[in-house]
C-alpha cells in the first residue's frame, strides 16, 4: 500500500471537481432522467408526467416489434463478433510469428481502426449495392440473386459484414498484444520439447490467450449493441421493412422520430441493463483470470 | 523461431496476404469508384481499375459537401475533446492517486461506472440535458426546496438555462464525460514510485509543482496515446452531432457523409451519385488514418491500457 501522500486535500478536491460536475451533468442526471421517463407517461394535453409504474415496460415487452429488434440485435452481435474475432485471431497468431514483412502486415491490419462507422457503412453499401459495381454484374449473370434493398436477410448479411470488417483491427491489436505478452521462454521450452510451430500455437499460445479472448469477445458484443448505429443508419436505415432495425436504432427512431420519450427511455434502460450485465460477466471473468505464467 | 519451416512460412504469408486483401479490398473499390464518372461506376462489366477522374470527383465532393467548413468544425471539436479529456483525466487521476482522503474510493467508483455505458445507450436523456445544460442543477435546487426558499425570501424565481444545441460546447462536453482517459492516467500514476513523491516533498515541492514538473513530463507517452485515441473517437462521431446540430454551420464530417447518399427508402429509383459519395468518403477517412499510422506505437499501447 502506498504511504507517501500530499496533505493539501483541498487541492485534491479542486482537481476532482471538474470531472465530477461533467459526469453528474452528462451521465448521472441523464441516467436518472431516463429512469423517470421510463416509469412515467407524458400527458397528451400537457400538464407534466404521470406515474405509470411498469406500464411502459409492459407495453414494450408485449410489442412484437421490440422482440424482433432484440432478436435482430442478437443475430447481428453474434454474426459480426464471430467473424471479427475469428479473423483477427487467425491474423494475429500468424503475424506474431514475425516473419519477413511483419511491420507492414501489422500496419496493414491496424489502420481500419481509424475509419468511422458511417464511412464503412457507405463504402459497403456501395460495394454491395445491386445497382452498381460488382454486384450489378453478378445480378446480370444470375438475375435477382442479390438485392439487399428488398431482401431482409441479405440486408442483415451486408450489415454484419460491414460491422465485422470495422471491428477486426481493434481485435487484432488486442490479440497481438496478448500474444506478445506470453513469455518467449515458454514457447522456447515447447520447441525444445519437440513441439512444432502449429502444435505450439494450439497447446501454448491459444490457451494462454484465453483471458484476452474472452475480454475481446465481451467488448465486441457490447460494442455491437451500441456502436452499430452509424452502420445501420448509413446502410439500411433499419430496413427493408425493419429487417435490420437493431435495438439502438429503434431507440433513436422511437425517441427522436416518434417522440415517444417514455418508450425510448424504457428501451434505453433495458439496453443499459444488458450492457451492464455483460460488463459484469467480463469483470467476474477477469477477476478469476487464471495466471499460467 | 528456431526451426526451419519453409512450407508453413509460405502458408503463413498466404494467410496474411489474403487477410490483408480482405481488409484493403473495400478501400480499393472505394478508390476505384471515386476515380470514375458515374456512368463508368454503374457500367457492366464493372471497372476494376482506377480511372482518371479522381481529382475531379474529390474537388466536387469537397465543394458539394461543404467539406472545408465541416473539416474546420470537426478539427475544433476533435481538438476540444482531446485537450479537455487530457487535462481533465490528468488532474482527476492526480487528485485520486496522490492524496489520501475518505471519499477517494467512492469518487473513484462514481467516475468509473461511467465506463460501462456509452453515449449511444443514454442518448435520449442526454439530449434533454444538451437542450439545457443547467437542467440538472435546476432540478437539484427544485428538489431540495432551495428554489422555493429563494422565491419565498426574495421573490426571485430561479431559472437557469444554458442551451448547448448548435454549439461547440454541446458537441464536445458529452464526449468528454467518460472515464476512459482517467483510467489510463490512474493506471500510470499508480506505477510512479513513492520515493519520487517523498523526494519531491523533501525538496519542498507542493502537489501542484510535483504535477507540473514531475508527472506531466513523465506522462508524455500517455498524452500521445490519449490524444490519438480521442482524435479518432471525436473525428468519427456520428449519432451525437446528428442530434445536437441542426444549424449546418456546426456540422461535422461524419454526419455529412450520411447525407452524400440518400437513405435507402428515399432513393425513388434514382441512381445515387456513387462516384462523389466515395470521393467524399475517402476525404473524410484520411485524417484519422494518417494519425493512426503515424502514432501507431503510442496509440496501440494506450488503447490496451485504457480498456483493460
Amino acid at each position: 500500500m502506498r504511504r507517501a501522500y500530499f496533505k493539501n486535500n483541498w487541492i485534491a478536491a479542486l482537481m476532482v471537481t471538474p470531472q465530477l460536475i461533467v459526469v453528474f451533468t452528462f451521465f448521472y442526471f441523464p441516467a436518472s432522467q431516463a429512469m423517470y421517463w421510463a416509469f412515467t407517461l407524458e400527458q397528451p394535453w400537457g400538464g407534466g408526467n404521470t406515474w405509470v409504474g411498469l406500464d411502459n415496460f409492459r407495453a414494450i415487452l408485449s410489442d412484437d416489434l421490440y422482440w424482433s429488434s432484440v432478436w435482430l440485435s442478437i443475430v447481428f452481435a453474434l454474426g459480426s463478433t464471430a467473424l471479427a474475432v475469428g479473423m483477427a485471431l487467425i491474423l494475429a497468431i500468424f503475424v506474431d510469428r514475425q516473419l519477413a514483412g511483419y511491420k507492414a502486415y501489422k500496419i496493414g491490419m491496424i489502420w481500419p481502426y481509424a475509419i468511422a462507422a458511417p464511412a464503412v457503412g457507405l463504402a459497403f453499401r456501395f460495394i454491395f449495392s445491386p445497382g452498381a459495381g460488382i454486384m450489378m454484374f453478378v445480378n446480370q449473370v444470375f438475375p435477382d440473386l442479390w438485392n439487399p434493398v428488398e431482401n431482409g436477410t441479405q440486408a442483415m448479411a451486408m450489415v454484419i459484414l460491414a460491422g465485422a470488417w470495422k471491428q477486426v483491427a481493434y481485435n487484432f491489436i488486442f490479440f497481438l498484444a496478448g500474444l506478445q505478452s506470453i513469455p518467449r521462454s515458454l514457447i522456447e521450452a515447447g520447441a525444445m520439447d519437440g513441439a512444432r510451430t502449429l502444435r505450439r500455437m494450439r497447446d501454448i499460445q491459444l490457451p494462454l490467450l484465453a483471458p484476452t479472448f474472452f475480454f475481446v469477445l465481451v467488448i465486441n458484443i457490447t460494442d455491437s449493441f451500441t456502436d452499430s448505429f452509424g452502420i445501420i443508419d448509413t446502410m439500411t436505415a433499419g430496413g427493408p421493412s425493419r429487417a435490420t432495425n437493431l435495438m439502438v436504432y429503434k431507440i433513436f427512431n422511437d425517441g427522436f422520430q416518434g417522440l415517444d420519450y417514455s418508450g425510448a427511455a424504457a428501451q434505453s434502460i433495458i439496453l443499459m441493463g444488458l450492457v451492464i450485465a455483460l460488463t459484469f460477466v467480463q469483470f467476474r471473468y477477469i477477476e478469476r483470470k487464471v495466471h499460467y505464467t | 523461431m528456431i526451426e526451419r519451416t519453409p512450407i508453413l512460412n509460405i502458408v503463413t504469408h498466404l494467410i496474411l496476404a489474403s487477410g490483408l486483401i480482405l481488409l484493403l479490398l473495400p478501400m480499393y473499390l472505394t478508390i476505384v469508384a471515386a476515380s470514375h464518372t458515374l456512368n463508368d461506376v454503374i457500367a457492366v462489366p464493372p471497372n476494376l481499375l482506377p480511372g482518371d477522374q479522381l481529382w475531379v470527383n474529390l474537388t466536387e465532393a469537397w465543394t458539394k459537401g461543404h467539406l472545408g467548413d465541416r473539416f474546420l468544425n470537426t478539427f475544433i471539436v476533435a481538438f476540444g475533446v482531446m485537450t479537455g479529456k487530457i487535462v481533465m483525466s490528468c488532474i482527476t487521476a492526480f487528485g485520486l492517486v496522490f492524496f489520501d482522503h475518505r471519499l477517494k474510493m467512492p469518487i473513484f467508483w462514481l467516475i468509473f461506472i461511467t465506463l460501462m455505458l456509452p453515449l449511444e445507450v443514454r442518448i435520449v436523456p442526454t439530449y434533454a440535458v444538451a437542450a439545457n445544460a443547467l437542467l440538472p442543477f435546476q432540478t437539484l435546487l427544485d428538489l431540495s426546496g432551495i428554489t422555493w426558499l429563494i422565491s419565498a425570501v426574495s421573490g426571485i424565481e430561479v431559472k437557469m438555462e444554458w442551451n448547448l444545441l448548435n454549439s461547440y460546447a454541446g458537441l464536445i462536453m458529452p464526449l468528454v464525460a467518460t472515464a476512459t482517459g482517467t483510467f489510463l492516467y490512474r493506471q500510470f500514476f499508480l506505477t510512479i514510485p513513492e520515493e519520487l513523491v517523498e523526494a519531491a516533498k523533501m525538496d519542498g515541492a507542493g502537489p501542484l509543482r510535483f504535477l507540473w514538473d514531475v508527472l506531466i513530463p513523465l506522462s508524455r507517452t500517455n498524452i500521445a496515446a490519449l490524444a490519438t485515441i480521442m482524435f479518432v473517437y471525436a473525428w468519427n462521431q456520428y449519432l451525437w452531432p446528428l442530434l445536437v446540430v441542426t444549424d449546418q454551420s456546426y456540422a461535422m464530417v461524419a454526419v455529412e457523409l450520411g447525407r452524400l447518399v440518400p437513405k435507402l427508402s428515399a432513393t425513388g429509383g434514382e441512381v445515387p451519385k456513387w462516384h462523389i459519395a466515395m470521393a467524399g468518403t475517402l476525404i473524410v477517412m484520411l485524417p484519422p488514418i494518417l494519425v493512426v499510422i503515424f502514432m501507431q506505437r503510442w496509440f496501440v499501447r494506450g488503447l490496451i491500457n485504457t480498456d483493460k
